[in-house]
């Protein structure tokens, strides 16, 4: 499998996964280094990808799946430009970090983790980002928001939306 | 007569509390000495209302302001500033404020009462810069074990310091090593545990972005003690900086020679590497952990085989956490008389817990084994923001327990926490007010574990989510006689029957509420009452009379109209329309609105 | 690294390098940056200090990172410590509190009081 032209993104990116793949190659365990940087390229983890890894790395399909969706850190489907991390962690739940979960499920129309209709964002709820003294915490892709009330969420995502 | 100078002493009721009189007497005896008691004038006024910074005492013409003074402090006043007429600006109250606000961090009382060895680098170095880590001793450890010790020298201080592991059990380190050491094999390895996964615990991480070296340091002499030539460092992806500067420290490692051949010109070789986790709170529990370094499913193995005769590959493996590592370079170079003469009788050294939830001063603190649960949360930790009670606190995460407010003075170490129905964990101490709803917590712990079930063994995967729906219902107010018992039953279960770590201590958090709180369960139950305010189902929102001005702004803000009225009579809600989203006690500016239990 | 000598003289440049008992002149500034500093602003704050020393020419000043101390609700924290170890910790910063350190405390000399530990505690 080869580029056959220069313009086609699509066929750069499994050039670029085949360098991944290769460049672990010939590490013990190195099923789940690959899966990290391969999600990094696409920002997800389509079966089209899993399968150029069970051909190149000589592992069987099933047995990638399944550690795909056994960490929750995989996943299967594309997320949102920006992607929402709530923390429900114990610190951040004490203090209040249900309602924050509440007020972004109101804001972006959504009815629990996932994506908006406009792929714009993506919420998650997670555990523990270890920013506790900050709690309640959440991220949007690398920027942390702390100690937050549910009456801050418009304006933040707001700030989001108008980046676009 | 004319005076030169007059001293004006406090004789108000506080100052004279605070040992006025023996001020006055030194004054007197001091300027007889000198014999100024022609020229300076003593006088006693009123309270001069500086109470908080008493005693006072005031010299003229100069009108300086002497704040805290004591006795010992009369013979510089006298000497310099009524005898050589120049003021003890340090001894004035302005000068003991500008003196006050330029005192280090580590005179607050945050840091008084902590002792640092874990985290001593920590704050204290770059920790991207090799050189700074050797300035402050590191890597002295591994220079001292490779050319003046051997592997079981390092074993036995290791013993004899009484380190246990800081991840959660508390197994003794050294002994760890030696099961290790004594197992045959071509091939061995040395882990990190660097998956901190424990809601509310980032002592790990502190030490992974603040000092990764100590940990690299104290990897390289596990190896040469259970002869291992190869270690890994299974690090939370979610911490990007501490994998960025791991992997700096690392390179920086092998470029003194610090890592790879022949280190410190002997014959030992030993290497690291990165690996990340991919969020699964299983891999925390040391079996699952090798398997996802093996690069597959997280899943836990059962044991025996233990790791120390059949780990990782199926090799002989340790495995320790971060501050258990942080700890082993300082007991080296200090020797493990030193440590174990920090803590408790079973518990040496120091904890490490990350302080959070309802309490004044949140952050990282590092405490001697034995300081009790009160010291830390009012001495170091500030106490309970707005005058709340306390009224717990979690430790050992979703593997622990709550320890009531009746247990706060009990010391802290690993027997007494079990013996409280707790657990030390890997550190997290969250604190609770007495608007926390215990049943809540233990159901939010029970959520955890339920979601975070690998699913390998059926007590942990079916059994929890059974007693996740009970504890659901016991929320909603549809909880029923029996649903206590139940839950006893299943926690017992699950407990004795669980593959690992994570299923036999999942019911935790449901045992140690039931055995503190069981009067919470109870009203949720019987009463359908939820005691602190929270569980909503069991919530009234209703808007008191006589406080309800009648604006109508609660009516115009309630998402289902549940809240009727005319402008300027008192308005009503509906409680059958009522979602209890607790919108219109927001928006109140008069707190007409209040939840009724 | 073959031998503890070769170590300890290691260890030797790097105490003076940071002690700067040979540089009587020097200040260091080392600010959190761990992930709750960084959270709370450390980057902009660190920033801010190199930006300003540049822009006054002021070449005896090294600025440097260190991790998390702990006291997060105090974050972003810096200290900053003269050739005789003393030290003084600014809390609470931002960017122009950082520039108002180094004209004031760096370049006046006098250590602005109302920012440091010990008044946020007091």
């Amino acid at each position: 499998m080869g580029c056959k032209c220069e313009n086609n993104c699509a066929d750069q990116k499994v050039q670029e996964l085949i360098e991944i793949i290769d460049k672990h190659k010939g590490k013990k365990g190195a099923l789940i280094p690959v899966l990290h940087d391969a999600q990094n390229l696409y920002g997800y983890l389509p079966l089209q990808v899993q399968k150029i890894i069970s051909e190149r790395m000589n592992i069987p399909l099933a047995e990638i799946y399944g550690v795909v969706t056994f960490y929750t850190q995989f996943s299967l489907n594309q997320k949102g430009k920006y992607q929402i991390r709530v923390c429900l962690g114990t610190a951040c739940y004490v203090k209040g970090s249900g309602k924050i979960y509440e007020e972004l499920k109101k804001e972006l129309k959504l009815s629990g983790d996932g994506t908006t209709e406009d792929g714009l964002f993506s919420l998650e709820s997670c555990r523990c980002i270890g920013a506790c003294g900050l709690a309640p915490v959440i991220m949007i892709n690398d920027d942390v928001y702390g100690e937050l009330v549910p009456a801050d969420v418009p304006d933040i995502i707001k700030k989001y939306r108008d980046r676009k | 007569m004319m005076y030169k100078s007059h001293v004006l002493i406090c004789g108000g009721p506080e100052c004279t509390k605070s040992g006025i009189a023996e001020i006055n007497k030194q004054f007197e005896r001091l300027l007889r000495e000198k014999s100024l008691e022609n020229e300076v004038k003593i006088l006693k006024t009123d309270c001069f209302g500086l109470c908080e910074k008493g005693p006072i005492v005031v010299v003229y013409p100069e009108g300086t302001i002497y704040s805290e003074v004591t006795p010992d402090d009369i013979k510089q006043i006298v000497e310099e500033h009524l005898v050589n007429g120049r003021i003890v600006k340090e001894l004035t109250l302005g000068g003991k404020e500008a003196k006050e606000a330029l005192k280090g961090l580590e005179e607050v009382p945050f840091f008084k009462h902590q002792l640092r060895i874990a985290l001593r680098n920590c704050g204290v170095i770059n920790p991207e810069s090799i050189d700074e880590y050797i300035a402050k001793d590191g890597y002295r450890a591994l220079g001292k074990a490779l050319t003046e010790m051997t592997p079981s020298e390092v074993i036995e201080t290791m013993k004899k310091s009484g380190l246990r592991g800081r991840g959660g059990a508390g197994f003794p380190t050294g002994l760890k090593w030696e099961f290790a050491s004594k197992a045959q094999s071509e091939q061995k390895y040395v882990c990190c545990n660097a998956d901190e996964g424990d809601p509310g615990a980032f002592m790990d991480r502190s030490i992974l972005e603040g000092d990764p070296h100590s940990l690299i340091e104290a990897m390289a002499i596990a190896g040469y003690a259970i002869g291992a030539d190869q270690g890994y460092i299974y690090v939370r992806a979610e911490y990007p900086i501490a994998v960025s500067r791991l992997n700096i420290a690392i390179e920086q490692a092998r470029n003194y020679g610090l890592l790879g051949k022949n280190i410190f010109g002997t014959d030992f070789n030993f290497d690291l590497e990165l690996r990340l986790g991919a969020g699964a709170f299983v891999c925390g529990e040391e079996t699952a952990l090798m398997t996802s370094i093996e690069g597959k499913r997280g899943e836990p193995r059962p044991r025996p085989p233990f790791p120390a005769n059949k780990g990782l590959w199926q090799k002989p493996t340790i495995l320790n956490n971060v501050e258990t590592y942080a700890n082993v370079p300082v007991i080296i170079l200090k020797g493990p008389e030193w440590f174990s003469s920090i803590g408790t009788e079973k518990s040496k050294g120091t904890k490490v817990f990350a302080v959070g939830g309802k309490i004044n001063n949140t952050g990282l603190v590092e405490i001697p084994m034995g300081t009790t649960l009160h010291e830390v949360i009012y001495d170091i930790g500030g106490g309970i923001p707005n005058g709340k009670k306390f009224k717990a606190a979690q430790t050992g995460g979703p593997s622990g327990g709550c320890i009531p407010a009746k247990h706060i003075n009990t010391p802290i170490d690993y027997d007494n926490l079990l013996s409280l129905g707790s657990m030390m964990g890997s550190g997290g101490l969250i604190v609770m007010d007495e608007d926390t709803c215990m049943v809540d917590i233990a159901k939010f712990f029970l959520e955890f574990t339920v979601d975070e079930s690998c699913g390998k063994c059926p007590p942990c995967r079916i059994g929890t989510k059974r007693m996740y729906e009970i504890l659901e219902r016991i929320t909603e107010g549809k909880g029923e006689d029996g649903d206590i018992e139940k839950l006893e039953t299943l926690a017992k279960n699950i407990s004795v029957s669980s593959l690992c770590g994570l299923g036999q201590t999942a019911p935790n958090p449901v045992l140690s509420t039931l055995r503190y709180f069981r009067d919470e369960y109870e009203a949720h139950i019987r009463d359908r009452r939820c005691p602190a305010g929270v569980c909503k189902a069991l919530l009234r929102y209703v808007i008191e009379e006589d406080k309800c001005k009648g604006c109508g702004l609660c009516a115009r803000n309630c998402p289902v109209n549940a809240i009727t009225g005319e402008l300027k009579k008192p308005y009503k809600i509906d409680s059958d329309i009522c979602i209890k989203c607790g919108a219109c006690m927001e928006v109140c500016k008069f707190g007409a609105v209040s939840k009724k239990a | 690294m073959k031998s503890l000598s070769e170590l300890d003289i290691i260890r030797k440049r790097a105490l003076n390098e940071l002690n700067l008992h040979d540089k009587p002149d020097r200040i260091r500034i080392v600010v959190g940056m761990a992930t709750c500093g960084i959270a709370a602003g450390a980057e902009p704050v660190m920033k801010a200090f190199v930006d300003e020393l540049e822009r006054r020419n002021i070449d005896n000043v090294h600025v440097t990172k260190t991790g998390c101390i702990g006291v997060c609700r105090l974050e972003p924290i810096a200290d900053v410590i003269n050739a005789k170890g003393e030290k003084i910790t600014y809390v609470n910063l931002d960017e122009k509190k950082a520039r108002r350190i180094v004209v004031e405390h760096l370049i006046n000399g006098r250590p602005v009081s109302e920012y440091t530990a010990g008044k946020a505690e007091s």
